[in-house]
């Protein structure tokens, strides 16, 4: 196949640039490869990191442009670490982390292992599970909002059907007790399959021996799932669990469409809320400090939970 | 059946099993089903209670969407006569005709441009920097590589202040151009980290023969390697291309008219009117090429989606 290919688009095709090409070294070549891609990514990521840091120390507000630029010093840091409505907000996203988290990691090994057992059809199903994670999460999230309605809502019909309550009853994202628990739901819903799909490489992966060999021990299958399936199912899990994490983290646009943040503040996760620092507030130096607060934090946790993987998959 | 194996997983189970996640995968498309069922239904029809799950279809969801519509007097209607196409028809029942077209039809094509430009654009360059770290000898090349990584980790909003900032400078606020730009630069991670794995497992002795027979090596990696990488240079970019089509913080912060993508949009299609139909019906346009998608890329979805972390 790559000889009919080759032969269709000969180097002739472009003499100048391929024989320029052709007479840089192995290392220059290198460099011309990888510059661009090194460039784009300073350009767009660290350039604006190290800016953002800069405006973190001043007064600066990018609405009024012409006023006195003021360097403050630390004091934006101080004043986030003791805001009490930037505390609110991490202690939401935190609720949101921590249940999302387990109720994907929960669901997502359960389907896993059910769809490990190789049923008919089960590459069929496993792709309508996955559906739902690879779309917008912004245009879903918005869709949600219609099936959370009091009285007309798909979900609110399904859930007092059920439970035989009426369905106008509650509203999933109107209410201060309920709120956080729609997002959590709406994201398990989108989520679960990628921790699925972890789990389900990580299982596949056990080589049947080891099964076999347990047998001829008569171990009982519940004494193999807990001491060959989990161990060995385990630097996966973990895997899905950082990916998941680190996303969670940052959750913006489905929650921003599904509640907004509220009612109040109930589900103003920290991302919600920066982004009412910067871009509705316009107070641009604190809002930059507390994008390095965040950034400083996700980027803490996921390289102590990298080394902590990393031991896992010694063992 | 040859033979008989002790982790074969018997046939109660393995129904047990089935209907568990038949199950969970009908609970799962549900809403999805309800999106799409939605946009075929009239308003009134959409926000009955109970809900409808039987109903007559209409395109009044798709006539709303690409349209902007204004109401009129029953006199000025009887002078305009009776209407001519069926989408006429359709708007009429409500004492209205048809103003003009809608942004619907802008923004998609908003999408399609910026979502085909930064895939382009970080699946050409991803290539070229995956080569040079899968076959040179580069000075730091592990930690280059984690900082390729890392840049995923920032939360958008947080690199959104300075990079709204320089827009504005550099005049790239609200173009199509900057925003191919920017997705670019996120995609670039995972362009760069998914290519190498499969620029990886192209045998070397390919391009060493090739080399051997007089060509240069920038002809060994266009008329060896690329060839070779086609697969893994196609689901790269449709997983960066899902990437783009999908991104809403950056959209919803750094555009508001050219170059708006469709997901800040979407959402604003309810206007007062809470018109469910029309909104369903744009956000199926919308979402049905992904799922498509993801029905053909079923076989790469893990390595795509994992950054190369767990392959097949």
């Amino acid at each position: 196949m790559s000889d009919e290919t080759s032969s269709r688009t000969p180097a002739v095709a472009r003499p100048g640039l391929a024989r320029r090409m052709g007479s840089l070294s192995d290392r220059a070549l290198a460099w011309v490869f990888i510059g661009p891609t090194i460039f784009l990514l300073l350009a767009i990521n660290i350039f604006p990191l190290i800016w953002t840091i800069r405006l973190s120390l001043t007064n600066y507000r990018a609405n009024r442009t012409n006023a006195d630029l003021q360097w403050v010093g630390l004091r934006n840091y101080e004043r986030i670490l003791t805001d009490s409505d930037i505390w609110n907000s991490m202690q939401a996203t935190a609720h949101f982390l921590i249940w999302t988290l387990v109720l994907q990691v929960l669901i997502g090994f359960a389907l896993a292992y059910l769809i490990n057992k190789k049923f008919k059809g089960n590459d069929l199903w496993t792709t309508i599970i996955v559906l739902p994670m690879m779309l917008s999460p912004a245009v879903v999230g918005n869709f949600w909002t219609f099936l959370y309605q009091p009285q007309i809502g798909l979900f609110n019909y399904v859930i007092a059907f059920l439970s035989g309550t009426d369905p106008s009853s509650f509203s999933m994202i109107g209410d201060v007790n309920l709120a956080p628990w729609a997002i959590v739901i709406v994201d398990t819903w989108m989520w679960t399959p990628f921790v699925m799909l972890i789990c389900l490489a990580g299982l596949r992966s056990i080589p049947d021996s080891i099964y076999e060999a347990a047998e001829c021990d008569r171990a009982s299958s519940w004494r193999q799932f807990w001491t060959i399936t989990i161990p060995m199912a385990l630097p996966f899990l973990m895997l899905a669990i950082l990916f998941r994490g680190i996303e969670n983290f940052k959750m913006f646009d489905l929650v921003v469409q599904l509640t907004g943040g509220g009612p109040g503040n109930v589900t103003e996760l920290t991302s919600i809320n920066l982004k009412r620092e910067a871009f509705e507030k316009w107070r641009t130096g604190f809002a930059s400090a507390y994008a390095v607060i965040l950034f400083v934090t996700v980027f803490g946790l996921a390289s102590i939970y990298v080394k902590a993987l990393n031991k896992v998959k010694q063992r | 059946m040859s033979g008989y194996s002790i982790t074969e997983p018997t046939l109660a189970q393995k129904w047990i099993a089935g209907v568990l996640v038949v199950g969970y995968a009908l609970l799962t498309i549900l809403p999805l089903i309800w999106i799409i069922a939605t946009g075929f239904k009239s308003p009134s029809d959409a926000i009955a209670y109970p809900p409808k799950v039987v109903f007559e279809p209409t395109l009044e969801g798709y006539v709303n969407l690409f349209t902007t519509r204004t109401r009129m007097s029953p006199e000025a209607l009887e002078e305009i006569g009776p209407p001519e196409t069926w989408y006429d028809r359709i708007v009429r029942q409500y004492d209205m005709v048809i103003s003009g077209p809608s942004r619907y039809g802008e923004r998609f094509l908003n999408s399609v441009v910026i979502g085909f430009g930064s895939t382009f654009l970080s699946v050409f360059l991803g290539t070229l920097a995956a080569y040079a770290f899968s076959r040179f000898k580069v000075p730091l090349k592990d930690d280059l590589m984690f900082f390729i990584l890392s840049t995923r980790m920032m939360p958008p909003i947080a690199v959104a202040i300075p990079i709204f900032l320089m827009f504005r400078q550099l005049g790239l606020s609200d173009t199509h151009l900057g925003m191919i730009l920017l997705y670019t630069a996120v995609n670039l991670s995972l362009s760069v980290w998914l290519l190498k794995g499969f620029i990886d497992e192209i045998p070397v002795e390919y391009e060493e023969a090739a080399l051997i027979d007089g060509y240069t090596r920038f002809q060994a990696f266009y008329k060896v390697v690329l060839p070779q990488a086609t697969t893994g240079i196609a689901s790269t970019a449709i997983f960066c291309l899902i990437f783009a089509w999908n991104e809403y913080a950056f959209a919803v912060l750094l555009t508001s008219g050219t170059a708006q993508t469709a997901p800040p949009f979407i959402p604003t299609i309810i206007g007062v009117g809470k018109d469910w139909p029309a909104v369903a019906a744009g956000a199926t346009l919308f979402l049905v090429p992904v799922m498509v998608f993801t029905i053909l890329l079923r076989k790469h979805l893990l390595r795509g989606i994992t950054f190369g972390a767990v392959r097949k």
